[in-house]
């Protein structure tokens, strides 16, 4: 041993070692046994002055044996051989804590995912096992009791995106009592749902069962909605967020306004509508989105507006009955103080372009799942009527494209999930509105969730042909006669084993979800991590689907990945619940474990601002050195790793913990014999 | 009238169909690149993209499935190699990025080996190809040609005539063929090719 | 002048004459050196691919040893035939992802004293390199003689634009570069939506019923878009459209009469270059009367379709920023 200075005990403390057998999780694979031995009798001079090893040490049995050994042999610090501390750390730091020990005082090292998962040679297996028992050793030694922080819980929440999740989670706070600022970049709350026709499996008309939410959020006494603003800025930490705001010019008085739609009416100037009308209708240049916006004010396109580029029209202004056209409106820049924040900015959808063998935007007739939706609302560019891309032909045959774009390795290699049961109403409604011959083309029929089988069963029913096959191309080249003037979908049937031109007149994409364009600098803002396809990642997949590391912050609806209306509204209760617990508290306790500049030692290099992903290092220019706001950070390390200067260290992971384990690992390597 | 008795003989027991699940291994391992065979979900978008699925026996999807399956005999019987173009329409759209045309390369030469194909018109034009390449380093269109056709096609080689004939004097295509200078190199190295893909296999 | 070894292949020497006659034609004139590849091998087309793996690629290979060897520089390998080019590149790119298969085929090599290093040379086509290397505004200078007034259907075929693997084309499916290179030559090029399509392959050898099909929908979609002519970058694809032509015509009782050039002889036409110089004679399918709008005929002035009364149609999507893309692709390539 190297620290062997031929005492017989080296150190003051009194250590307890733990091997847990994770059932044969770790025994299958290690000695568990003889590592509790070999720890008790070879590590005493470090202070080990029991090693015990137990079937479940995460069982409230096993808990009882440390709290037992703490009280009855008087242990200062514990080591636990199991698994993950991810999984188990908290639980055996609430057993010391329990036993009277300060639970920071206690190391979780990890022999299953780092020894008995990945090895199957049980010698070797058993050996590494030591060694990491023996680093833990080591560095609970060099351990120090901590107490963690506490802070006070602002009880106002932000929002972020006015959609079906963000409007059911502003709406639950503010129920509850709390204030909400609601944050939405569009001119308009309601977001993608407020585009659709229906809605699956019930065929509920979208509108019918949005607006009356989207009212009661605009005219709720708790929820400020701050419409075309987006959030610029996010200083603070849980409990304490101050996050800065632009509000976008409207070019429009909301104190005079009265939403009389006059101004929209007269505006002379007629573009595309890229947002709400999916690039399908037109809309003034002063527009509410749709008559159901909430709030009712208007806003003008500044970039496409006559005034702002020629200097003449003002027509708005000069019909507007209640002066509250303002040419000059600038934007606001403002902050507001929240304890919490839900993120709902929803999704984008897959840009159809990129499969060019189905030909949209190079053949008319093939339009996109959102195209569609506008296509069949009674609101939409033609009053509801199912026609082509001349505005006026019915249909005859059409066909829908399951999974474009998505579960596929050349765009998005993910399920978008809501694309079957999308496919199978848009068939419902071509037959029902046209009566024309329809065929859905799909790989497998995802319909899980309740009622939704049933609704394939009712699109079964009602004719609908179905080709198990993901088509290869859409084209307008026929080969025979009876192909002329149509699209032609050219797929294998899988079922039946051979290919099949199908001729139709109209094609729609199903076209996937993905994440938006802008998530990653939304995930940074926020302090956020995404995952490999870019949607935000939860802090648990399974038990934790709405909070994410970032404490303080939540995450609902399809931001988090694709889902349906169901699950987005289920999602923005949920955080809202989360939110909710928070506010109750009044104050938190944060982990002591977190990093600390030496302000000294800083250079100012400003690597670690960067690099954290917490944002919880603050530069100060005026003493050119960096400093770590305590509360923001997670004691994650990567910036004492990063720091070049050493400047950085961490409370539970100093360069000396750190430093000291290294060499307890070492030991089988470098010290005395082992032998087995 | 009376019913004939039952024959003494026991009745023969219905043939078992053999999997071979050693073949989708095989197939993978003797494809050039990673093969992602196994990675296969049966979408059909290969199918539905070949421009001559229509003389196919089979699908190359379900070709592929047939590979999974161990059904080696049917699936190196089938005429779906030799039929494929090399379009690779099938690669590129591919949601699974399966390498579908080298996958039939390596079918096309296991089926040579083991002697199970219905038409030897594609393996013959591949291998009288090969044999030009390997005598001369250069491919000789007119020699492959006649030598094909006569083989195969000997009614429609007077049809033909007229396009030979204009490929000729146009000098398009050459009576005789060429030799490249480094021919025996050349022969070593495919000699020992050959042998190091006989250990291999 | 941009330097690069050529790989011709054996179809440029007899059946693609005229595809190589005009590329030394244009080669100078837009400053595309190139060195041939000393004792180049077939590179076995699609044909011993099928036969045996390590044989094939080491065939290949030899090709690409060669290369190397006499590669004095960083220059890439241009190969106008796009059997060719797939296959060189095809080997480069399967010897890296799958190292087993290098050890192999660099043991036959070294029984012949060569070895390939994968990965050691760029494998470019040569529309590729015109496009990205010398660039449409080189090429667009040295335009004497306009093709206005030809309609050309743009024909790529499948070996160019796929697999890719070097993700050098703006799209698999409906590419663009060709497009732009016939537009820059003053032709009117049609949006032909097979261009990317297959034209039989060796099909015409061994089910010719099947390509005969596949050359007749060419044909048959060309003349929907009342193309003049076609133009395409494959030695392959303009045998089996023009020298099958006629024998497609009697199998199926039509009359087609559609001329198929290649790409350096329309360039090389624009260039002001003697016609004879480019290869021009050796087609099949006559490409006189097509050849003779160039030049000859000013386009009429097109009187525009009168506006309809009411235009109840809704607006198309916007086409995805191909060409800004490209103009990035092409800084990209500098």
């Amino acid at each position: 041993m190297t620290q062997d200075n031929g005492n017989s005990q080296d150190v003051q403390e009194r250590i307890g070692v733990y091997v847990c057998h994770c059932g044969t999780n770790i025994a299958g694979t290690v000695d568990v046994q003889q590592v509790a031995e070999w720890a008790a009798t070879r590590l005493k001079r470090r202070g080990v002055v029991i090693g015990r090893d137990y079937k479940f040490m995460c069982s409230s049995l096993g808990q009882e044996l440390i709290e037992n050994d703490i009280k009855e042999l008087g242990l200062t610090r514990v080591v636990v051989a199991a698994c993950s501390p991810h999984l188990h750390e908290a639980t055996f730091r609430n057993a010391c804590q329990r036993a009277g020990l300060n639970p920071y005082l206690c190391e979780l090292v990890s022999i299953r995912e780092q020894v008995s998962w990945v090895h199957t040679d049980k010698v070797a297996a058993t050996v590494k096992s030591q060694a990491v028992v023996s680093g833990g050793v080591e560095r609970v030694l060099r351990h120090e009791p901590l107490e963690p922080l506490r802070v006070p819980i602002h009880p106002a929440t932000l929002v972020v995106g006015g959609g079906i999740a963000g409007i059911q989670s502003a709406l639950e706070i503010a129920d509850a009592g709390y204030r909400v600022y609601l944050v939405e970049r569009e001119p308009s709350i309601g977001g993608h749902m407020a585009q659709f026709d229906k809605t699956f499996p019930t065929l509920d008309c979208s509108a019918c069962i949005l607006t009356p939410r989207m009212v009661q959020a605009g005219a709720h006494p708790n929820i400020t909605l701050l419409t075309y603003s987006e959030v610029e800025k996010v200083d603070g930490y849980v409990g304490n967020f101050v996050v800065t705001i632009r509000k976008k010019a409207r070019k429009i008085n909301e104190e005079l306004c009265t939403g009389c739609g006059i101004c929209q009416e007269k505006c002379p100037v007629k573009v595309i509508d890229d947002v709400y009308e999916a690039g399908l209708g037109y809309r003034k240049v002063v527009y509410t989105p749709f008559p159901q916006a909430v709030p009712k004010f208007p806003v003008m396109d500044v970039e496409n507006c006559t005034y702002f580029k020629k200097g003449t029209c003002k027509a708005c202004e000069k019909f507007c009955p209640t002066n509250a056209i303002d040419f000059n409106q600038q934007d606001e820049v403002f902050s507001v103080e929240v304890g919490n924040i839900v993120l709902a900015t929803g999704y984008d959808l897959f840009d159809a372009r990129r499969v060019t063998n189905y030909g949209y935007g190079r053949l008319p007739n093939v339009f996109t799942s959102l195209e569609f939706e506008r296509l069949s609302n009674a609101a939409g560019p033609t009053n509801g009527s199912i026609v082509l891309r001349d505005g006026k032909t019915v249909p005859k045959a059409v066909g829908i494209i399951h999974c474009v774009g998505s579960r596929d390795r050349n765009f998005n290699n993910y399920c978008s999930t809501i694309c079957c049961m999308q496919g199978l109403k848009f068939a419902h409604l071509v037959h029902e509105r046209t009566g024309a011959t329809v065929y859905n083309f799909y790989i497998d029929m995802r319909t899980a969730y309740k009622a939704y089988d049933e609704f394939y069963q009712r699109v079964l029913e009602e004719g609908t042909l179905f080709v198990r096959g993901k088509v290869a191309e859409v084209t307008d080249v026929p080969r025979i006669k009876d192909e002329e003037g149509h699209l032609i979908i050219q797929c294998e049937d899988t079922l039946a084993g051979k290919q099949r031109r199908i001729p139709v007149d109209m094609v729609i994409l199903s076209i996937g979800l993905q994440p938006r364009a802008d998530a990653k600098e939304t995930a940074k803002k926020f302090g956020l991590s995404c995952s490999a396809d870019g949607w935000f990642i939860e802090k648990h997949p399974k038990l934790d689907p709405v909070a994410t590391m970032t404490e303080g912050v939540y995450i609902a609806g399809c931001a988090q990945g694709p889902k349906d209306i169901p699950s987005s509204v289920a999602q923005g209760a949920a955080a809202a619940a989360r939110v909710l617990g928070k506010i109750q508290q009044r104050e938190m306790a944060l982990e002591p474990v977190r990093a600390s500049i030496n302000q000294d030692q800083c250079s100012g290099c400003r690597i670690c601002n960067n690099l954290c992903p917490f944002n919880a290092i603050l530069f100060h220019d005026d003493r050119m050195v960096s400093e770590i706001n305590p509360a923001l950070c997670q004691g994650c390390g990567t910036c004492v790793a990063a720091c070049p200067a050493g400047a950085i260290s961490g409370t539970a992971f100093s360069n000396e913990q750190i430093m000291a384990q290294i060499e307890g690992l070492m030991l089988l390597n470098v010290g005395e014999e082992i032998t087995l | 009238m009376e019913i004939a008795p039952e024959s003494q003989a026991p009745p023969s027991p219905i043939p078992k169909l053999i999997e071979d699940l050693t073949l989708l291994d095989e197939v993978s391992n003797r494809t050039a690149g990673v093969s992602r065979l196994e990675m296969c979900i049966q979408c059909g978008t290969c199918g539905g993209s070949c421009p001559s699925a229509a003389d196919m026996d089979h699908t190359p999807r379900m070709l592929f499935a047939m590979i999974r399956a161990g059904m080696r005999k049917d699936a190196l019987m089938s005429n779906t190699p030799w039929i494929c173009v090399s379009c690779y329409h099938c690669v590129v759209r591919c949601p699974q990025n399966v390498h579908i045309a080298d996958v039939m390369y390596t079918l096309k030469g296991m089926a040579i080996e083991a002697k199970l194909y219905r038409d030897s018109t594609a393996p013959d034009f591949s291998q009288t190809f090969v044999d030009m390449v390997e005598e001369y380093g250069r491919s000789f269109e007119f020699g492959l040609a006649t030598r094909h056709y006569l083989k195969h096609f000997p009614l429609r080689l007077p049809s033909m005539a007229p396009m030979g004939f204009g490929m000729l004097t146009r000098q398009r295509m050459s009576m005789t063929p060429r030799r490249i200078k480094g021919i025996d190199q050349l022969k070593t190295i495919l000699k020992k090719a050959k042998e190091v893909e006989a250990v291999h296999e | 002048m941009s330097k690069y070894l050529l790989y011709p292949g054996c179809s440029m020497e007899t059946s693609a004459r005229a595809y190589y006659d005009s590329l030394k034609a244009i080669s100078g004139p837009v400053g595309l050196e190139l060195e041939e590849i000393e004792d180049w091998n077939c590179c076995g087309a699609t044909e011993y691919l099928g036969i045996s793996l390590t044989p094939a690629y080491a065939l290949i290979s030899r090709n690409l040893a060669l290369a190397a060897q006499q590669n004095h520089g960083k220059r890439a390998v241009v190969a106008p035939c796009s059997a060719c080019y797939l296959n060189l590149a095809k080997a480069d790119y399967y010897m890296r992802e799958q190292p087993t298969l290098a050890t192999h085929v660099n043991q036959a090599l070294a029984a012949g004293g060569l070895s390939y290093t994968p990965g050691s040379l760029a494998i470019r086509h040569l529309l590729d390199v015109l496009i990205y290397d010398i660039g449409l505004d080189t090429i667009k200078s040295k335009v004497v003689r306009p093709l206005t007034g030809l309609r050309v259907a743009p024909y790529l075929g499948c070996m160019v634009p796929r697999p890719d693997y070097e993700k050098r084309w703006s799209d698999h499916e409906h590419p663009v570069e060709l497009d732009l290179l016939l537009k820059a030559l003053g032709a009117e090029v049609i949006d032909f939506p097979l261009k990317t399509h297959c034209c039989g392959g060796h099909m015409t050898q061994i089910g010719p019923e099947t390509a005969f099909e596949l050359i007749r929908g060419l044909i048959v979609s060309a003349e929907a878009h009342e193309a003049d002519i076609m133009t395409t970058v494959c030695p392959m694809c303009q045998m089996n459209l023009d020298a099958y032509q006629g024998e497609a015509n009697r199998y199926f009782g039509s009359a087609f009469k559609m001329p198929i050039v290649f790409f350096t002889q329309l360039m090389g036409v624009a260039f002001g270059l003697d016609p004879k110089d480019l290869g021009f004679g050796l087609e099949l399918t006559s490409a006189r009367k097509a050849m003779s709008r160039v030049g000859v005929e000013t386009p009429e002035p097109q009187a525009s379709a009168p506006r309809p009364r009411k235009d109840s149609s809704l607006p198309m999507p916007k086409p995805l920023p191909t060409k800004a893309d490209l103009a990035e692709k092409v800084e990209a390539a500098k």
